[in-house]
């Protein structure tokens, strides 16, 4: 019983430790008004994205469901079905509003995973490079450099041409293009780090290789991480939008933002300034609460900061 | 530091030989460009006479040893489109991304960073702030949108610059360059300025970050209490030390200014590599395509090799590494 | 001398009707933004629109076409036929850049070069093909002989441009970049080329049509629709061809502009893969596969053709730059059947589909290309809708056309949305290719994707394509047309319409061949 009692014990500990840690996350990420603009704005763009098809009056990839005759109206305008399109209609006749909501889901699923995949992979490669060296960082690297060779738009173009146009294909070619940079990336972090001396203290006190990599140079190398993938997250959404104004990237007729914004492209210079302009601002905004809130996360993870959650 | 540089000219050439070797394949999996180039022609016989001309009939590991044999030999046989030797089709589009990348990756470090390293000096200054939350603005603007602003504002509403396409040129060392005058100066400010918005921003995010981490490292406190003046340890202890991860990042991104001009040139019509890859895939002009990897692949080996000499020139730890082993 | 002058003039008053316009007297300075930029100088080289467009600047064709597509004297200032495979050619006193006079000799030298060129993947061998032998009667007479009657022989010569023998025999394309071997008896000559960038040209004041309009002409290639639009608009640019739909509107009401279109040559029309006993792209509504391939029921190809509401594409999509149609063929062109008008009829669409057997629709994969026709993107987006609305559940895969016909050549194909050009301005040229039944021996039926194949019709064809008195050969081109509308092996949706805008005070001469040069703008003082 004693036994079972101290178990449960050094759990709650531990679990109130935790709980502890994370309220001080939430205390130090509050004390800057930009971050909580961005991570309210960033939170409710989630909101929006995971409800999109409870939330929108029309369901935009339903072909069906839009009439040619409904299109480019204004914003406010009455459709054929009797609903009313806040935000006006793009030139198929899709409710904008429906259309960027859903659009916001693809953007964020193709941003988020695309760069979670990268930096897994990049950063397993990369600290695994600095840490082994020899021959087996000689590969990677050698790896790594053909990979930044390899043009995205050839990827993605022969993805297309083999699979056909998809999320996951537009997914995998994000990553298989952008893995690689956070793998050199990560290398050169954790290179400097490896020099740095409370590496050789952890060594010269019999620390194992597991403990170093992952309590001393993961920790030490993540605000790099973070600050690298919070810039790729709105690069990893750019390129989507990239690939998909130039006829490779998702399904043209379940269109994300930035296919939203090339639909609406040509409509800037005469007028109907509605079809590019709102998936335009969804975007910059969806981009800039990531990279406010991402901004603050670095900051405060800092193992130099005092914010540490230790 | 010999069996060093030995070893990466033995790397480089293996990565770029398996490269090329990769996108001779990989290239099979687009269309025939027979079929894409001749789709106004109705005669089957023309059709077969165009794919044996072009030696499309052969098997595929031929056509590899035959192109292997001419690469070799520096031909990497004529463009479909172009009726012209593929080199030379890059070589014509080559000076025109250089352009536009210099200029880019010149506006992002003048402009990114100084900025960036007088925000990490001073974080937590007004100044600083403004700078950090106008570097996130920078990044959150996609390519295409900035460029289309551009063109709305200074082309068609203020008419100050021309809204597309690549100023007139002057022949230099056999290539043609629109830097020379003012006028093709023109016509470069607003894709460079579209380009570079992003390096920028990123360029004082890594400096200010770079900044910051090394302002706290013992050995500049240990500067401070020594009384050495301020100047002086900002540009000795921290600038030199923190400008080494930006050096990394220019690096790579100077590699990957052709992959991303991609968008910025399609917006601006701007003849440069980016679209001649998006036109020879979409065309399926094979050997612009395999010459043109094999050239990204030569610069981005180049590029690595010297971001590395220059680490191991800054950084006399990293130097001891390399010329240790 | 007064004879020279004499005949100047007429050069000179022929030249203006050519244009359409009055003989302009200021000349001056003319910046053109063009959308798809010329590969090469080499007029030989490939068989595109955009080189044929740039080498008009420099050289002449034996024949060309005024704004309508009809066949006028170029450099042959007559022919006639003196019998069914002989054609004699009397050629205009005209001479080239450098001075030296054009000769029979050119111009036969000229007709057989085409073959001469190895590294082309889309030969203009196409339009000489026909030809068996030349025989030069005099310096200025070129006897032509066809293999057999062939009543085309004019539309494929307008596409071969002449040069001078002496200044380019033994030139092989890429000694061209230079600009060497440009030189011809067209109104402009080469002053510098910069490839995918521009073209600079100053006139040739000893053309024979007369001074041209302008004194120097810089071509720009400006494929992306907004910076050329914007580079009209900032004046960057004097003229501009294919003004995007989405600007034309605005551009219209902008007297600092004038807009100028034309019903083009190239329909938009659906493949529909009829030919095969099933097609991989029709499934049923869950998904499974159906016995048969319903687009080979000529009743389910009727109810698409009645599903598609035609006018809707023309004005919500194209701003007007549609001329819907179920002909093959304009309505000035050979071929044409009055009486196939287009109708949009989505409850007719759903009884046929009914009657086939289909009352539920079915699901079928459309390919569209994203890259290669006017908004060919929002086109089949809205074509996907409308088929989907009579319950053909489509799923549209909208792709770079090397995408399509890498699918194609996989049998992935059961529907598609195509172009095709009708430059001979008759209805054999888009039936031979997109309709017969695909023959290699006969070079029909090449691109064929539908696989449909009718002998009958294709006997018709063959029929007409042997007459060579004109309105006897009108006369049969329709009966085959006809069969065609009720059939509808192709659904045709419409014509292009061909666009160009200037700066106010430059007259533009619409044209129906989508080529754009220097020779169609003129100033209007």
């Amino acid at each position: 019983m004693s036994h079972d009692a101290q178990n449960a014990m050094s759990l709650q500990t531990a679990r109130s430790r935790r709980t502890q840690a994370a309220a001080k996350l939430v205390r130090a990420f509050v004390t800057s008004p930009a971050a909580v603009f961005g991570g309210v704005l960033l939170l409710g763009f989630l909101v929006l994205a995971a409800l999109a098809p409870q939330l929108s009056p029309q369901n935009p990839y339903d072909l069906e469901a839009l009439d040619l005759m409904d299109n480019m109206l204004p914003p406010g305008s009455e459709l054929g079905t009797g609903v009313t399109a806040l935000l006006g209609t793009d030139d198929q006749g899709r409710d904008l509003l429906s259309a960027i909501l859903h659009g916001l889901r693809i953007s964020i699923v193709v941003g988020v995973i695309s760069v979670l995949i990268s930096c897994i992979i990049g950063a397993t490669v990369g600290i695994g490079c600095a840490y082994l060296g020899g021959w087996a960082d000689t590969i990677a690297m050698r790896i790594v450099d053909l990979q930044l060779a390899f043009p995205t738009i050839l990827i993605a173009l022969m993805l297309l041409s083999v699979f056909g146009r998809g999320v996951d294909n537009v997914i995998i070619a994000l990553v298989t293009v952008q893995w690689a940079y956070y793998a050199r990336m990560m290398r050169g972090v954790a290179l400097v780090e490896l020099q740095k001396e409370y590496v050789d203290a952890a060594i010269a006190f019999g620390a194992s290789r597991k403990r170093i990599v992952f309590r001393h140079l993961l920790p030490n190398c993540l605000p790099s991480l973070i600050v690298i993938a919070t810039i790729h997250i709105a690069n990893a959404i750019s390129l989507e939008a990239t690939m998909s104004f130039l006829g490779v990237g998702v399904p043209i007729t379940e269109p994300s933002l930035g296919l939203l914004i090339s639909n609406g492209f040509g409509y800037l210079l005469s007028g109907k300034y509605w079809i590019a302009m709102f998936p335009g601002i969804a975007l910059l905004l969806l981009v800039f609460s990531i990279n406010l809130v991402g901004d603050r996360l670095r900051d405060i993870t800092d193992p130099h900061s005092g914010f540490e959650g230790q | 530091m010999l069996s060093f540089l030995v070893r990466r000219l033995f790397g480089g050439s293996l990565v770029i030989f398996v490269t090329v070797t990769l996108v001779f394949f990989s290239v099979f999996v687009l269309a025939n460009p027979v079929d894409v180039l001749m789709s106004n022609t109705t005669d089957p016989a023309e059709r077969e006479a165009a794919i044996a001309r072009l030696g499309l009939d052969r098997p595929v590991f031929e056509q590899y040893f035959h192109f292997l044999w001419n690469a070799a030999h520096g031909d990497f046989g004529n463009s479909f489109v172009y009726g012209k030797p593929a080199v030379e089709v890059i070589a014509e589009r080559l000076p025109a991304t250089l352009e536009l990348g210099l200029l880019a990756i010149a506006a992002s470090v003048i402009i990114g960073v100084p900025l960036g390293f007088v925000a990490g000096m001073k974080p937590q200054s007004p100044f600083s702030k403004a700078i950090m939350t106008g570097s996130i603005f920078g990044f959150s603007v996609p390519y295409f949108w900035a460029g289309l602003m551009l063109i709305s504002v200074f082309a068609v509403q203020l008419n100050w610059l021309p809204s597309g396409g690549r100023g007139p040129t002057t022949s230099f060392v056999g290539l043609n360059w629109s830097l020379t005058s003012l006028e093709g100066l023109s016509y470069l400010v607003m894709p460079a300025l579209t380009l570079a918005l992003y390096k920028i921003s990123l360029i004082v995010r890594v400096t200010e970050t770079s900044a910051r981490t090394v302002n706290r490292q013992d050995y500049v406190r240990t500067a401070h209490a020594r009384g050495v003046p301020p100047a002086r340890v900002a540009v000795v202890h921290v600038f030199k030390n923190a400008i080494l991860p930006v050096i990394t990042v220019l690096g790579i991104e100077f590699g990957t200014i052709i992959a991303y001009s991609v968008s910025v040139e399609t917006v601006f019509s701007y003849p440069g590599m980016g679209k001649l890859l998006i036109d020879s895939v979409i065309n399926s002009d094979r050997p612009v395509i395999i010459a043109y990897v094999c050239m990204t692949s030569f610069i981005f080996v180049t590029a690595n090799f010297l971001v590395d000499l220059i680490y191991a020139v800054l950084d006399p730890r990293v130097r001891q590494s390399i010329s240790g082993t | 001398m007064a004879k020279t002058t004499h005949r100047r003039l007429a050069a000179l008053a022929l030249s203006a009707t050519l244009a359409g316009l009055p003989v302009s007297g200021l000349a001056e300075d003319l910046k053109l933004g063009l959308m798809a930029p010329a590969t090469t100088l080499d007029p030989h080289f490939t068989n595109a629109g955009q080189n044929l467009a740039l080498s008009a600047h420099f050289f002449d064709t034996l024949v060309t076409t005024d704004a309508d597509g009809k066949f006028i004297p170029g450099l042959a200032e007559s022919w006639k036929i003196i019998d069914d495979t002989t054609w004699e050619f009397r050629l205009r006193e005209a001479q080239f850049s450098d001075g030296t006079p054009l000769t029979a000799e050119d111009v036969k030298w000229s007709i057989n070069r085409p073959a001469t060129i190895k590294s082309s993947t889309a030969s203009l061998t196409i339009y000489t093909k026909a030809i068996a032998k030349m025989e030069i009667v005099d310096d200025r007479t070129l006897r032509v002989i066809t293999e057999k009657p062939y009543p085309l022989l004019l539309p494929d010569l307008s596409n071969i441009a002449i040069l001078s023998k002496k200044a380019a025999d033994g030139l092989l394309t890429e000694d061209f970049r230079t600009g060497k071997g440009v030189v011809g008896t067209g109104p402009y000559e080469l002053v510098s080329y910069d490839p995918e960038n521009r073209v600079v040209m100053k006139a040739n004041d000893d053309f024979w049509g007369g001074k041209p309009d302008w004194d120097n002409v810089e071509l720009r290639f400006l494929p992306n629709d907004s910076a050329r639009l914007s580079a009209l608009l900032s004046g960057n640019v004097d003229a501009i061809e294919n003004v995007p739909s989405t600007a034309l509107a605005s551009l219209r009401s902008n007297a600092a502009f004038s807009v100028e279109e034309k019903t083009s040559y190239r329909f938009v029309f659906l493949f529909l893969d009829s030919g095969r006993e099933t097609t991989p792209g029709a499934m049923a509504n869950d998904g499974s596969a159906l016995d048969s391939n319903p687009l080979a029921d000529v009743r389910v190809r009727q109810a698409i053709n009645l599903a598609i509401n035609r006018d809707a594409i023309a004005a919500r999509l194209m701003e007007g730059l549609a001329h819907p149609t179920t002909n093959i063929v304009l309505k000035s062109m050979d071929g044409y059947v009055d009486a196939l008008q287009p109708t949009y009829d989505p409850e007719r669409a759903k009884e046929l589909l009914a009657e086939a057997g289909y009352p539920e629709g079915f699901r079928l994969n459309f390919h569209a290309t994203n890259n290669r026709l006017m908004n060919d993107a929002k086109v089949s987006q809205a074509v996907a809708q409308m088929l989907t609305r009579v319950g053909i559940r489509t799923t549209l895969d909208s792709v770079p056309f090397s995408v399509i016909t890498t699918r194609y050549s996989q049998g992935e194909i059961s529907s598609a949305m195509m172009s095709w050009p009708v430059p001979t301005s008759e209805a054999s040229f888009p039936f031979r290719a997109l309709i017969a039944c695909a023959d290699k021996e006969r070079g029909w039926g090449l691109v064929n994707w539908g696989h449909y194949c009718n002998p009958e019709l294709d006997a018709m064809m063959a029929e007409a394509l042997t007459v060579m008195e004109p309105a006897k050969r009108a006369d049969a081109l329709e009966a085959a047309v006809a069969v065609i509308g009720a059939e509808m092996p192709i659904v045709p949706l419409y014509f292009q319409v061909s666009t160009w805008a200037a700066r106010d005070g430059i007259n533009i001469a619409a044209r129906a061949d989508e080529r754009t040069s220097a020779r169609i703008f003129s100033t209007s003082e």
